[in-house]
């Protein structure tokens, strides 16, 4: 297992995890492996490795290490 | 003639490369109820509405993103709650990459007491989401000087405030208002500010190509009745704008003629 931080929480991964599967286990979709939701639509969320943005189209082969700091965002009420 | 015959003779808007159907831009802050807030968007008849980006919480899930989505809504985020030029920048890509638009309102606040635009910061982040392709909406002060900076670092829309968020003050500066709409190049959004859809109307005949409502309408008692009535003064606005108003007078100017009156009736003693 693996330890990486995702919105500041600590979240353990199986090893050899990538952001794929980083934003399945927040959002609790099941994701292909371009990072669409299996059930369709889109999904909406945005993820930063260190305050770089990671397009969806590089999430399955960014593999993790452990110790990376996510952000995992999506759109809210606002404005 | 019908409300839809009148809606028709009003043209899209072009915000840099995106068409703006409708000249009601709505927010989704301010209300809880979502079915509330889905009936409030239907009747405002907004094509564009605004949406804040925020941590994925297993409680707020997507369900904003997810209505806008099935309502055929665009969707316009914003960078609301950013005070810096990087942390802009950031929540800009990650809008862009998660709702997968180019277009961005810009919004970046000097304190969270007044929400005041911070217009240094707000120029340069503008400058910075040009250069990246973005399409930049950006919330400002309502000075016109300040406006023409941002239209020339690649603004595709300028949206000064009526008054500070949330305020429902109405128009504070109705002149600077006019001169920004007169000067400007882009489209002007009027944003902020608006408490009434009589001011809605105000803003689009001092020449504003179109407005943004949030708290105006989510807050507001009946919040669908509100966005009804501020889509109809938007498009009474426009076209009370567009008919021209006549000048205003000193004196009175009778409308009746004079010729032909009656003898005026011998007072009665």
């Amino acid at each position: 297992m693996l330890t990486v931080s995702i919105n500041e929480e600590d979240v353990k991964l199986p090893e050899g995890a990538t952001l794929v599967d980083a934003v399945a286990h927040l959002t609790g979709r099941e994701l292909n492996a371009d990072g669409t939701p299996v059930d369709g639509g889109r999904l909406g969320v945005a993820v930063a490795v260190g305050s770089a943005v990671v397009p969806r189209s590089r999430w399955a082969a960014t593999e993790l290490t452990g110790g990376e700091e996510l952000e995992i965002v999506t759109a809210v009420q606002g404005g | 003639m019908t409300t839809e015959t009148i809606t028709q003779d009003i043209p899209a808007l072009q915000v840099g490369g995106y068409t703006l159907q409708n000249r009601l831009i709505m927010g989704t802050g301010g209300i809880t109820d979502l079915e509330a807030l889905e009936k409030a968007l239907v009747a405002s008849g907004t094509t564009l509405t605004t949406v804040a980006m925020r941590r994925y919480s297993p409680d707020t899930k997507t369900s904003v993103f997810s209505m806008l989505e099935r309502l055929g809504i665009d969707i316009l985020p914003n960078t609301a709650g950013c005070y810096t030029v990087k942390d802009t920048v950031l929540t800009a890509e990650l809008a862009r990459e998660a709702l997968e638009t180019d277009l961005i309102k810009v919004e970046v606040i000097a304190d969270e007491h007044t929400l005041l635009p911070d217009v240094i910061e707000t120029l340069e982040a503008t400058e910075q989401l040009a250069d990246r392709g973005f399409i930049p909406m950006v919330y400002t002060i309502d000075d016109p000087a300040t406006a023409l900076r941002l239209e020339n670092a690649g603004a595709a829309a300028v949206m000064p405030l009526g008054a500070p968020i949330g305020t429902g003050l109405g128009i504070l500066n109705p002149h600077n208002i006019e001169l920004i709409a007169s000067r400007a190049n882009v489209p002007v959004v009027l944003d902020a500010g608006i408490g009434a859809a009589s001011e809605a109307a105000q803003a689009m005949e001092l020449g504003c190509d179109a407005v943004l409502v949030a708290s105006a309408v989510t807050r507001a008692q009946k919040p669908t009745a509100m966005a009804q009535a501020t889509r109809r003064a938007v498009e009474a606005g426009y076209l009370s704008r567009s008919a021209g108003r006549i000048p205003r007078r000193e004196h009175a100017q009778a409308s009746s003629a004079f010729e032909g009156l009656i003898n005026p009736v011998e007072e009665l003693t």
